[in-house]
């Protein structure tokens, strides 16, 4: 039994496995399956200051390996959250992170000073990378300037570990992420979906009624490998690595690859049991490994 | 909430039953009971070995036999999921996270009179319902449609259950039962005041349909008169995803959670 313990920016995690945000709902849903304490922690929904009744149907495109969703962040409102949802979850022993999204800086910030007062709510993860919104979303994380502007803005009102998300839809994620470090970032976490679409030849239209969508799944994991080793050398705040992680194995090398924990996502739909699996991978692997912590192998890719 | 379970079943037997639809019987592969389900749920069927197929099938729970401690799932054969599904063979394991969604109301079912109606693979959850309901104090009848009677799945396991009528769009009858030509809204057995509730599923426009035929009604007037089971792209079936949605008179309700089982005064028909 190798430590899993690990930390992001002063967030004590019992093993590296999260679960990522629109994947695990409020946890509650997964209660049948697993056992949420034994989680490092876990990331709810994309959560605005306003509700959202997010994109019409279809929200949905199977593709090799994956699949296309285009959501767009249905959501009833941070106080919603706060009032209602939050209360159900804030005795479990494990750490229930809310992840932010906004379409302008003024809800960013007013939804981070909210979360802010609520004791139980460990750390945040900033959203600046959702494809599926129309103002806002991705638009603050794909250029460096906005990226710090609206972490720099929620910076001084949040003042517990602040990870945030960045989108792989940029020509380089290692330049947002080093500006969001400069910002005040605690950490960030990497990948969020890849832009783009499917196409119903026969209908001659495209399958989400959005036309373009996010892409996760096993399919999106070589991208994601590749931005968290190009982050890993350029900032030096901690790394959460994620995108199509289906098994232990994924997770490993996302933490080879320098990322200090990892977000499961969408191998939850097909697996609901799958993170109980990878923690114990995880363990075995340090095990066999003759490692005795799992910061051992963070970063420990043979180049 | 009813609790859900990740189970490997073993295969039973994979019986063709028509041109598109085959019948898979299964049973958990430990031995272990099948877990109470209610009629109308559905399962989520992991797809192994097709490197086409990424996320699991929602499929409707046909029948749950507790003397055989089989749970048959009727499927249609439409896509790359579902071809594999079909070519699944006795003994190879199949894993089945259910029971899913919501369910038909059986509330107060005694005494009363459903018309279950159904079209296609549609048909599959009406079956079991047809029993629960049997079982709760109801009088249960069916009325099936299809394009020919040859594409009727499973009419003589119906028969058991309660009377069948039949509406086929070719005019062809199977003997012995009330077939009559064209769709199941035009069968003169669909009458206002005839039952006390109706229970539909089938293809969407068919649904539309004996809506509008039902929604005059002076009994829709009443919770629960007219149900109808929704079909839609589903990744979770856990009510994670969000992807599943259909617009309702309070917003986006998923399917998989909040259906698929939906009142009709409930949806924006």
């Amino acid at each position: 039994m190798a430590n899993l313990q690990t930390n992001i920016a002063g967030l004590e995690l019992k093993n590296p496995v999260l679960t990522a945000s629109g994947t695990f709902g409020y946890g509650t849903e997964f209660s049948d399956f697993i056992d949420l304490e034994r989680l490092g922690g876990f990331i709810v929904k994309g959560t605005t200051l306003h509700p959202r009744q997010g994109n019409p149907y279809p929200r949905l495109a199977e593709t090799p390996s994956g699949m296309i969703n285009a959501v767009g962040l249905q959501n009833k409102g941070v106080a919603y959250y706060i009032e209602h949802i939050h209360p159900q979850l804030a005795s479990l022993k494990t750490n229930v992170i809310v992840n932010l999204s906004g379409s302008c800086i003024e809800d960013y910030v007013e939804g981070a000073r909210m979360l802010n007062e609520v004791e139980t709510i460990p750390a945040i993860e900033l959203n600046i990378s959702c494809p599926n919104v129309k103002a806002g979303g991705m638009g603050f994380g794909t250029k460096p300037e906005m990226a710090a502007e609206v972490v720099s803005a929620v910076r001084d009102v949040y003042k517990k570990p602040l990870i945030v998300k960045l989108t792989p839809n940029v020509t380089s994620i290692a330049e947002i992420a080093k500006a969001v470090e400069g910002a005040g970032a605690d950490s960030v976490s990497l990948i969020n979906t890849v832009l783009a679409m499917a196409v119903d030849a026969e209908r001659q239209r495209p399958v989400l009624s959005t036309v373009t969508g996010g892409l996760s799944g096993a399919a999106v994991k070589p991208i994601a490998l590749r931005c968290v080793w190009q982050v890993y050398h350029a900032v030096q705040i901690p790394i959460v690595g994620l995108g199509g992680i289906m098994n232990a194995t994924d997770a490993i090398e996302f933490l080879l690859c320098g990322a200090r924990a990892i977000e499961v996502g969408t191998a939850n739909f097909i697996d609901p049991a799958v993170t109980m699996k990878i923690i114990d991978g995880i363990d075995e692997y340090l095990d066999r490994h003759g490692c005795q912590n799992v910061s051992e192998i963070v970063g420990a890719l043979k180049v | 909430m009813m609790k859900k379970y990740i189970t490997d079943f073993r295969v039973v037997a994979n019986e063709q039953l028509t041109d598109r639809l085959f019948l898979l019987r299964l049973t958990p592969a430990d031995g272990s009971r099948i877990a109470d389900c209610r009629a109308g749920q559905f399962a989520e069927l992991r797809v192994d070995n097709e490197p086409k197929v990424f996320l699991r099938r929602p499929i409707s729970i046909h029948r749950i036999d507790r003397e055989t401690n089989e749970m048959w799932l009727l499927v249609q054969r439409a896509g790359n999921g579902t071809r594999k599904l079909g070519e699944l063979r006795a003994r190879e394991l199949l894993n089945i996270l259910y029971p899913l969604g919501n369910g038909f109301g059986m509330e107060d079912a005694a005494g009363r009179h459903f018309l279950l109606i159904g079209g296609g693979v549609g048909v599959a959850p009406l079956l079991e319902t047809g029993y629960q309901l049997l079982q709760n104090g109801a009088q249960v009848s069916f009325l099936l449609g299809g394009r020919s009677c040859a594409e009727i799945a499973h009419v003589a396991q119906f028969c058991k259950v309660g009377k069948v009528y039949i509406t086929s769009e070719d005019g062809s009858v199977i003997e012995g039962l009330d077939c009559q030509k064209g769709f199941v809204t035009q069968h003169s057995i669909l009458r206002e005041g005839a039952f006390d509730a109706i229970r539909v599923c089938g293809p969407l426009p068919m649904m539309k349909a004996v809506a509008r035929v039902v929604s005059g009604w002076k009994q829709n007037e009443q919770p629960h008169f007219c149900e109808v089971s929704l079909e839609n792209k589903m990744a979770c079936g856990l009510g994670v995803c969000l992807c599943c949605v259909e617009d309702t008179q309070d917003g986006h309700k998923c399917v998989c959670t909040d259906g698929p089982v939906f009142d009709i005064k409930d949806l924006k028909w």
